[in-house]
Parts: C-alpha cells; sequence; structure tokens
C-alpha cells in the first residue's frame, strides 16, 4: 500500500510562529503535548535518580550508602514524583493531548486555554513538590499513612501535599477536556464505534481522572489540615481513626493505577493494529474492557488494606471484586494476541515494544491474582512482591506502552524518523535489564523482605545485587532514546505523512501536521483500522 | 533477656553473610504455612501456564506471519463471539476458584482456636514490647513454645506498625487505639526474623527482632526465669485498686457500675438496645471512653482515664478483668 | 469555507456557536461532577464519624446558631433566584436587568459570608475552633472537636466556593457590561449559573447536617 510522498510541508505547528511566548502562550494543543512531554520527562528522570540512588543503597545489606532519614525520603520522592508528575500525565497528557483531536478529525480540543492553564497547573504542583525536595525531602511514603504523616513526621509533608493537591487539579482538566471534546467534536461520520481504541482508552481514562482525582484533594487537604490545626480527623489521639485515612486514600489511589495503565492499553492496541496491518480482534470487546476496567476500578480499593484491621467479610468482597476487575484485561491481552494471527507483522521499534508490554503486563497482572487472594496476600503485602508486582505494570507496562507510543508518533510529532538500529537497541536493553531488575523481587518478596527497608537481613543480598544490576542496564536503556530522538529532530531522515502504512486520521495528514491538524475537516466513512479497504495493489 | 537492637545487619550472629546462605524459599514454621505455600503453587502454575501460553503465541505468530513484503496488509477477521466468551468464561472460573481457595486460607488465618496462648504486644517507635501473661516482659524478642497456638493481641502507642513474621506466614497491623490481633502455631523450634511490615518513620527498618521458637520443656525452663513484678493479671489488680476502679466496681452489686466478675467473655445488653460481647476491645474502650457503649441499667457517670493510663498498664487491667471469676450467688437479706 | 456570519465570539475549534455551547455547558456538568466527589470524601468522613458518635455530634450541634443558619439558607436559596433571573435576563437580551441580577447576587453572596464571618466568630470566643483552646462537656468533649473540625473545614471549603463564585459573577458583569453577552450569546451567564446553583445545593445538604441533628437532643 502507497504510504504517500515523502515531504515535510513548509507551514507546519512547529514553525507556526517562533519565539518563547508562541509556546508559553500557545492554545495548539500540539505544542502542549510538547510542553508537558519536557515536563514530564525531566520529572522521570529525577524520579529516576532516586531510583538508581535507592537501588545503589539496597545493593549491600547494611544501611552505609545514606543514612534511614535520607533513604526514607528516597523511596517517598521516587515515589511522588513517578506516580503523580510521571506515570499519570505521561500518556494523558502528551500522547493524548497530541492525538486525540486528530484522531477524531477536530482542529484543536474543545477547551485549549483549559488546557493550556492544566499545564501550568501542572508546573506549579511540580514546583512545590520540588521545593519540598529541595527544602530537605519529605519522608512520608507516597502513601501518607496517618498518624505518621500528620503526627510524627518532620519533613515538608504540606508542601509535598499542596503540590500533589494541585497537580490534581491539571489531571481533572485535563479528563474534562477530553470528555467534552470526544462527546462533541467527534468529525462528521466519526461514530463512537468508529474510533480507534486509544480514544476509548482516553475516554475511559478521563473518566477515572474526573471521578478519582477530587477524593485524593480532599483527603490530601484534611492531612494537611490534621497537620496544620491539629483537627482531630485521623490522629486517635483526638478520637479520629488513621484506618479512615487508608479508605479515602485508596479509593482514588487504586482508580489512579487504571489512570495509569489503561492508556497504554489504548496505545498498545494502535501498536498492534497498525504493525499487523489488521482490524483488532474484538473491537468492540477491547472498547468496553476499558470502561469496564475504569467502573470495577472504583471498587476494589480495600485490597491495599486486607491486613490493616477491617472486617473478615469486607475483605472478602474486595477480594471477590478484586478478581472481577482482572477479567477484562484478560480479554484485552487474548484480543491483542490473536490480531497477531495471521497479521502482517512487522518487527519494527513499536511492535518491540508492543510485544514487550504484552508479555510483561500478562505477567504483572497474573500477580495481582496473587494479591488478590486473601489468604496469600497477607504474607506479600507490604514486601517486596507487591513492588514487583506494582513496577511489572508501571514499567513493564504503562512506560513500555509510552515508550512505543512515543516511538510510533515521533515522525508524525516531529516529521523526523529515528535510528531504527538504536532503538531496537535500546528496546533490547530496557526489556532485559527490567526484567534483572524486577523478577528478583518476587523471590525476595515471598521470602519475606519488607517493602521500604533500608537495611536488611545478610540473607537477602544475592538478589539485591541482581536487582540493582538489573537497574542500571535499565538506567542506560531509558538514557539511549533520549539521544537518538533528540538527535533525528535536526538529523533524521523526513518521515512523511504515513512512514509506518497505517490506517487513523492522523496518518492522512501532514508530518508534521498544520496547526488546525487537516488542510480540509475530515468526513470519515469508514470504520477504525480498516486496513481491507485500504489495500491497493497488493492482493 | 532483652538484647541490644543490632545496627549492622550484613553480618548475623553466627557471622554468616550474603554467601553463607542464600535462601530462594521461606521456612515453614507454622501450621499454615503449608496452606499458603500450596495456594501460591498453585499460582504460580497457573501464572506459568498462561504466560508461557501468551508469549508463546506472541513470538510463534511474529516470526510466522512476519511481513514480508512492504505492501502487504494482514487478513480480515473481525472478531468471533464464541472466541470471546470462551476466554472470558474460562478465566472467570479459575478466578472464582482461586477467589475461594485464598478466601478459606484467610478465614482459618483470622480465626483463632478457642484456646490459646495470649502474648501481648505494644509497638512503638522502633521497637517491640511483648508481654506475657505471666508478667515476662520482652524487647524484640518474643519466646514461644512449639505445638501450641499462640494469640498475639496487639497495639501501638504512636503510628500504624506491623507484625510479620514470614516463616509463619502471618501479617498484621499494629494500630494506635485499637486492638488488632493474630494467630500461630509454632511447628519447628528455632528463630525466625520479625519484621515491622508497616512503613513506621526514620528507624522502620530497624524495627525487627526474632520470635523463638522452643520445645515446651524449654519453653518451661525460661518461663519460670520468671518476672519480678508478677503476672499482668496481678499488675492490674494493684493498678484497680490504686485507680479507684474498685469504689463503683464491687463484686457485691452495690457499687454504681456494673459487677465485673465473670464478666469477661459474656454478651450484655447497651442502654441503646444493641448487645456486645465483652472482650479485650470492650474492656479498653470502656476504660478509655465509657460513655460510648454504657451498660444497660447503668448511668454514663463513669469517668474517662484517657491520658491517665499507658497501653501497658491498659493490658494490665484486661488482663485483671480477665481473671475476675463469677462469685457464688450473693446471699440477698 | 469560513462561515459568513462567523460570530466574534465563535472559538475557531467550534463549527458553531450551538456546538461551542453544548461543549462548554457539558464542560462545566463536568467539573460539577468532580466537585461532588470532592464534597463527597467531606460527606462520608462526616458520616461514619457521625455514626460512631452520635450523642457528641447532637451535643456539638446544639451549639451552632441555627437562627443564623436559617437566613443564611435563605439568602442562599434567594441569590439561585436571583441568578436564574440574571440568566432569563441574558436570554432575552435585556443588558441592564442582566447587570443587576449579578449584582443583586453578588450582594447576597457577600451577605452569606458575613454572616459566617459572625458565626466563626462566636465559635471562637466560645472556644469551640477545634486545637489546643477547645473547651466543651467532658462527656463529649473528643468528638464534639471531630464535629467542629468537620463544620470548620466544610464550611469553610464551602466558604471558598463562595468566594470564587463572586469573583466569576464579576467577570460575568463585566462581560455584559462590554456587551458581549446577546441573546445570541449568553452561554457564559449560564455556565456560572449552573456553578451558583451547586454551591448552593452543597449549602442545603450541609444545613441540616451540621445545623439540625441536635433538635432533639437532651
Amino acid at each position: 500500500m502507497s504510504t504517500g510522498t515523502v515531504f515535510m510541508p513548509t507551514r507546519h505547528y512547529l514553525n507556526d510562529g517562533y519565539g518563547i511566548r508562541s509556546w508559553l502562550l500557545t492554545r495548539d494543543h500540539k505544542r502542549i503535548a510538547l510542553l508537558y512531554l519536557a515536563a514530564v520527562t525531566l520529572f522521570f528522570f529525577v524520579g529516576g535518580a532516586f531510583a538508581v540512588l535507592i537501588r545503589l543503597e539496597l545493593a549491600t545489606p547494611a544501611g552505609d550508602f545514606v543514612s534511614d532519614e535520607t533513604y526514607n525520603k528516597l523511596f517517598t520522592m521516587h515515589g511522588v514524583m513517578m506516580v503523580f508528575f510521571f506515570l499519570i500525565p505521561s500518556i494523558p497528557a502528551t500522547l493524548g493531548n497530541f492525538l486525540v483531536p486528530i484522531m477524531i478529525g477536530a482542529k484543536d480540543l474543545a477547551l485549549p486555554k483549559l488546557n493550556l492553564a492544566s499545564w501550568y497547573i501542572y508546573i506549579l504542583g511540580g514546583l512545590f513538590t520540588l521545593y519540598a525536595l529541595i527544602a530537605g525531602g519529605v519522608d512520608t511514603g507516597w502513601t501518607f499513612y496517618t498518624p505518621f504523616s500528620t503526627v510524627s513526621s518532620t519533613t515538608n509533608v504540606i508542601p509535598t501535599a499542596l503540590g500533589i493537591f494541585i497537580t490534581g487539579f491539571s489531571s481533572i482538566l485535563t479528563g474534562l477536556n477530553f470528555i467534552v471534546t470526544i462527546h462533541r467534536m467527534r468529525a462528521p461520520g466519526m461514530t463512537w464505534f468508529r474510533m480507534p481504541l486509544f480514544l476509548w482508552s482516553m475516554y475511559a481514562t478521563s473518566l477515572i481522572m474526573v471521578l478519582g482525582t477530587p477524593v485524593l484533594a480532599i483527603t490530601i487537604l484534611l492531612v494537611a489540615v490534621e497537620r496544620l490545626f491539629h483537627f482531630g480527623f485521623f490522629d486517635p489521639r483526638l478520637g479520629g481513626d488513621p484506618v479512615l485515612f487508608q479508605h479515602l486514600f485508596w479509593f482514588y489511589s487504586h482508580p489512579a493505577v487504571y489512570i495509569m495503565v489503561l492508556p497504554s492499553m489504548g496505545v498498545v492496541s494502535e501498536l498492534v493494529a497498525a504493525f499487523c496491518r489488521k482490524q483488532v480482534f474484538g473491537y468492540g470487546f477491547v472498547a468496553f474492557a476499558s470502561v469496564a476496567i475504569a467502573v470495577l476500578g472504583f471498587l476494589v480499593w480495600g485490597h491495599h488494606m486486607f491486613v490493616a484491621g477491617q472486617s473478615v467479610y469486607s475483605a472478602l468482597i474486595f477480594s471477590a471484586l478484586s478478581f472481577l476487575v482482572a477479567i477484562p484485561s484478560a480479554v484485552k491481552v487474548f484480543n491483542w494476541t490473536a490480531t497477531m494471527y495471521k497479521g502482517s507483522v512487522s518487527w519494527q521499534t513499536p511492535m518491540l515494544y508492543a510485544i514487550g508490554f504484552i508479555g510483561l503486563f500478562t505477567i504483572g497482572g497474573l500477580t495481582g491474582l496473587f494479591l488478590a487472594s486473601v489468604g496469600l496476600d497477607v504474607h506479600v503485602t507490604d514486601t517486596y512482591f507487591i513492588i514487583a508486582h506494582f513496577h511489572y505494570i508501571m514499567v513493564g507496562g504503562t512506560l513500555m506502552g509510552y515508550l512505543g507510543g512515543l516511538h510510533y508518533w515521533w515522525p508524525k510529532i516531529s516529521g523526523r524518523l529515528y535510528n531504527e538500529f538504536l532503538a531496537k537497541l535500546s528496546a533490547g536493553i530496557i526489556f532485559l535489564g527490567f526484567n534483572l531488575t524486577f523478577f528478583p523481587q518476587f523471590i525476595l518478596g515471598y521470602l519475606g523482605m519488607p517493602r521500604r527497608y533500608h537495611a536488611y537481613p545478610p540473607e537477602f543480598q544475592v538478589l539485591n545485587v541482581l536487582s540493582s544490576a538489573g537497574a542500571s542496564i535499565l538506567g542506560v536503556g531509558y538514557l539511549i532514546p533520549m539521544l537518538y530522538l533528540m538527535w533525528s529532530l535536526r538529523y533524521g531522515k523526513l518521515a512523511g505523512s504515513n512512514p509506518w502504512g497505517a490506517v487513523g486520521l492522523e496518518w492522512t495528514t501532514t508530518s508534521p501536521p498544520p496547526t488546525e491538524n487537516f488542510a480540509e475537516p475530515p468526513v470519515v466513512t469508514w470504520d477504525a483500522y480498516d486496513y481491507e479497504a485500504q489495500v491497493t495493489v497488493e492482493s | 533477656m532483652s538484647r541490644s537492637l543490632r545496627t549492622d545487619l550484613s553480618k548475623d550472629e553466627a557471622g554468616a553473610d550474603m554467601w553463607t546462605g542464600f535462601p530462594l524459599f521461606p521456612d515453614s514454621a507454622s501450621t499454615m504455612a503449608g496452606r499458603v505455600d500450596a495456594l501460591y503453587f498453585f499460582l504460580i502454575a497457573v501464572s506459568a501456564f498462561f504466560s508461557v501460553l501468551i508469549a508463546g503465541l506472541i513470538v510463534f505468530y511474529a516470526v510466522k506471519y512476519r511481513r514480508r513484503s512492504p505492501d502487504s496488509v494482514g487478513a480480515s477477521y473481525h472478531g468471533g463471539m464464541a472466541l470471546e466468551l470462551t476466554w472470558t468464561v474460562i478465566p472467570f472460573f479459575i478466578t472464582i476458584v482461586i477467589f475461594v481457595w485464598g478466601a478459606s486460607v484467610f478465614f482459618a488465618m483470622s480465626r483463632p482456636p478457642d484456646e490459646t496462648l495470649n502474648i501481648y504486644v505494644v509497638g512503638k517507635q522502633w521497637m517491640w514490647k511483648f508481654q506475657h501473661l505471666d508478667g515476662q516482659r520482652e524487647i524484640n524478642e518474643l519466646h514461644v513454645p512449639v505445638g501450641r497456638p499462640v494469640k498475639l493481641i496487639m497495639t501501638s502507642e504512636d503510628v500504624i506498625h506491623d507484625v510479620f513474621v514470614p516463616a509463619f506466614r502471618v501479617k498484621a497491623d499494629v494500630l494506635p487505639g485499637r486492638y488488632t490481633h493474630i494467630w500461630f502455631q509454632p511447628t519447628k523450634p528455632g528463630r525466625y526474623h520479625l519484621f515491622c511490615a508497616e512503613y513506621c518513620g526514620t528507624r522502620h527498618s530497624g524495627m525487627v527482632g526474632e520470635v523463638v521458637v522452643m520445645d515446651p520443656s524449654e519453653y518451661q525452663t525460661w518461663l519460670s526465669g520468671g518476672a519480678p513484678e508478677g503476672s499482668l493479671a496481678s499488675a492490674g489488680a494493684r493498678l484497680f485498686q490504686d485507680l479507684a476502679c474498685n469504689t463503683c466496681h464491687r463484686p457485691d452489686a452495690q457499687g454504681r457500675g456494673p459487677v465485673l466478675e465473670g464478666l469477661f467473655g459474656k454478651t450484655v445488653t447497651l442502654q441503646s438496645g444493641e448487645t456486645i460481647t465483652v472482650d479485650e476491645a470492650y474492656v479498653r474502650e470502656s476504660i478509655l471512653n465509657p460513655s460510648a457503649k454504657v451498660t444497660a441499667g447503668f448511668q454514663p457517670i463513669m469517668p474517662t482515664f484517657q491520658g491517665l493510663v499507658t497501653e501497658e498498664q491498659l493490658l494490665e487491667l484486661v488482663e485483671y478483668v480477665k481473671s475476675l471469676k463469677s462469685l457464688p450467688p450473693v446471699q440477698t437479706r | 469555507m469560513a462561515d459568513v456570519t462567523h460570530h466574534p465570539a465563535l472559538a475557531h475549534q467550534f463549527d458553531s456557536l450551538a456546538q461551542q455551547s453544548e461543549a462548554t455547558t457539558l464542560g462545566m456538568w463536568v467539573f460539577l461532577v468532580t466537585e461532588v466527589l470532592f464534597f463527597g470524601g467531606l460527606f462520608a468522613t462526616y458520616a461514619i464519624y457521625r455514626s460512631w458518635y452520635p450523642d457528641a455530634f447532637a451535643a456539638a450541634s446544639h451549639e451552632l446558631d441555627v437562627t443564623l443558619g436559617a437566613i443564611n439558607t435563605v439568602v442562599l436559596i434567594t441569590s439561585s433566584l436571583t441568578m436564574a433571573l440574571a440568566v432569563h435576563a441574558a436570554q432575552l437580551g435585556q443588558r441592564r436587568v442582566l447587570m443587576m441580577f449579578l449584582v443583586v447576587t453578588m450582594i447576597l453572596g457577600a451577605a452569606f459570608l458575613g454572616i459566617k464571618s459572625v458565626e466563626y466568630y462566636r465559635k471562637f470566643i466560645e472556644h469551640h475552633i477545634p486545637g489546643p483552646s477547645f473547651e466543651f462537656e467532658k462527656a463529649h468533649a473528643r468528638h464534639a472537636q471531630i464535629f467542629f473540625s468537620l463544620y470548620f473545614v466544610m464550611t469553610g471549603l464551602h466558604a471558598v466556593h463562595m468566594v470564587i463564585g463572586i469573583g466569576i459573577m464579576l467577570v460575568m458583569l463585566w462581560l455584559a457590561w462590554r456587551g458581549t453577552i446577546t441573546d445570541e450569546y449568553y452561554s457564559p451567564i449560564e455556565i456560572s449559573g449552573l456553578y451558583w446553583h451547586f454551591v448552593d445545593i452543597v449549602w442545603i445538604f450541609l444545613f441540616p447536617l451540621l445545623y439540625l441533628i441536635g433538635r432533639h437532643a437532651h
């Protein structure tokens, strides 16, 4: 099939206005996506630096690299940076912002000024948190459990809490914008069931952002109020209940993990379709699975609290619901696999990341079953088993999907191609480094090594050393793409409008696209991933 | 016999370091361990099956259907209801099996047997205090006999902690302001790690100890090492007098408060009409917050002792109340 | 293919004023849903603590001034009426009437905040502000403190929303004064009205839950 003539348009969104004001005051969703890209990448490397220090400390059993106070701040800040400032905004605010209007055939999001405001709010929240970091850090864990965070910790809890509170609004506004855009701005002929699956996953994610984040906001507000004014919501000495905090916190923070993984699943659907040149198997099921995950995700928060002192019966209800939420994810994995059957499977880098996602997310998700079964969770909760589980999903899953999407849409965003050999090499390094880092942690967890431990018994060392070695490899793997992607901006080959031969509205416009996205507003008459209809000569 | 905290964990007491022991699986030292491990192995099998299946298929398809010419597209398949239902329903049933199995293990963990050796635990930043009923006090080390069910009744003096003994496969958060409990029956003498498993501040990873499981005869010897202060219950009796509890709680039912003899373990009716079982939590709450659950027929006039008693003194009072047996019926005039 | 009668208020990403108005209205509804969840966390906390400590809550609630609370309720409901009348005026293109109703709404909002400040001040002198200076009858002191903590956070958060609402009204007033609001383009007023009504409804829930639960106590 024809991939179009390869050229760079003379006017496009990147050269439509120069100077810092045209970027900092832009309303173009594509430029805002790049503003976010720069910011989330920065926070990723800050959070990553903390991870490096953590793994360095854990290479030896004794607490000899940093003091225990410092270590506690390292894992707290690693969690805060990664969860709130990288994982949650990563795909929605970068790829989502860039692609949602283009994929539905619109000129921009419904509320562009709000979109820019959301970036500024994100930056403001980030500044508060960076201030907390510079002022000495915070040591409560990213989970802020009370009464430690409200009564006992002597570190910068309030600035951090404020930073997260503010950034939460960025999340809410992004979700709000996507919901309104998808409802009201679809091009003529773009029905719900003709939308690419990435949009379904953005929609489901936005539902969670909009419904869950406010509860986190009020919870954090209560923590700050209790800490400042000694109101007794969570402090038993004042009549409060510390477990109430956990319920309120996890009510958001469990759905939050679906904010982190659903967008990545959406990317994987796009990658699998494009790199097998085939309709995603079971499109309707995958679309509904996204919504099902979003809804069910709100009902399982208690599985973080099986040993926290809740009643046996409520634990069992949360356990049953947690098993239920695994089913739609399994359905997606099966559908992606089935899509590859009789596909025209390319081994280009984005597909490698997609395959990596499917494999690693499957393992991570299956270990979720271990945690949903209460009798087993009692043993492994609060250990490295949990850490391994969520890193398989967040890093093996979300991050790989993010990198895959970045590589897939890089030509559209920049108009250039990156170096394929280096890209494949990095993907391989990341895959190997990741497994070496986190697989030993499952074993460590079952052995009983608790999490958030600065020093540990010597018999755990060999596994920790393996994990730290993996981390150093993983770090290298993440640095290389930074280099070749930046290099490609100047020196990469021109991509043309459709370098992958993929089907989708974004591939019908130039690379990079014009500011209004399309020369003519599109009218849609075909289903998503209609590769069949696009066949020209090849039989 | 207490011991000072070990701060250098790179070598243990026997001088072992990372190369001397390199376990890949924890010790199994309690009656629950086998049950938990069985469920674990089943889940490993299920996970291995599906992981290998998916990974295998993906790699197989990636190779078999690899793109052979730059313009080729995939075959046209839109999906199949039969397949979708199959791979929804089968995983659903598998999850039901796992759920039921996990639930049954959890029930067993949550229901201590009727007769347990009770030991009180008070966690505080960053140490564990164990109180045996006959007065033995231990710090960071807990001696228990093999082959008997042991119940730990736990509370915290400050923030949330967690008692975790990997070899027993037990864990529970230790909360301020409340009692929580775990139970276990050790099956093998030995020394086993005890960890705090809920992040609690600076020295969280130093809040570790050991459970020392002994043969019954050795345990008896150890116990008879004795505690100078006497049993928890006798300390509680002294407190009961010192705090003047005995002025209102009299065995002859002439006091303004309910008779406590024989009360522990019974069901009482409250003023609100609900019934409640008199357990450790109720006794503790009635001392700290007496007007919360007043017994029917009595006035809410008991003063609160919040701030006047420590957690350890509360344990002593609870044990004292437990020890008060019913008296023979009083002859009325 | 530019629309010849391109309305000055039509943003470039929309095809028509109707689409723009529908989108922005949907946006405000979604935002209000987030506010429901935001306050919802507080209401859930209130529900839990009240179910545990009903007597303390009743005793504490008894100490709030029902008269002032009721007056404030009437003030807010009236302000919702004037807001609705403002929207109506906007739909009819009646610029002066619109401006008048916006001003009256703002005045009522300010009156609400003024009465609230009087209540807060009273709580201060009665030592009902949680913290080291808190005083209450011994039997219920600990849990009454939780009631008052919730009282201040819930009404305080509500008051912050009122202040923001008054700010929004100022902006609407300015838009109306400039002539931007016409009978063709009045969605900003409608959307602001939605927000104002929401803040009012939150108070309708706060009032009975905070002020009216101790009426039969003792």
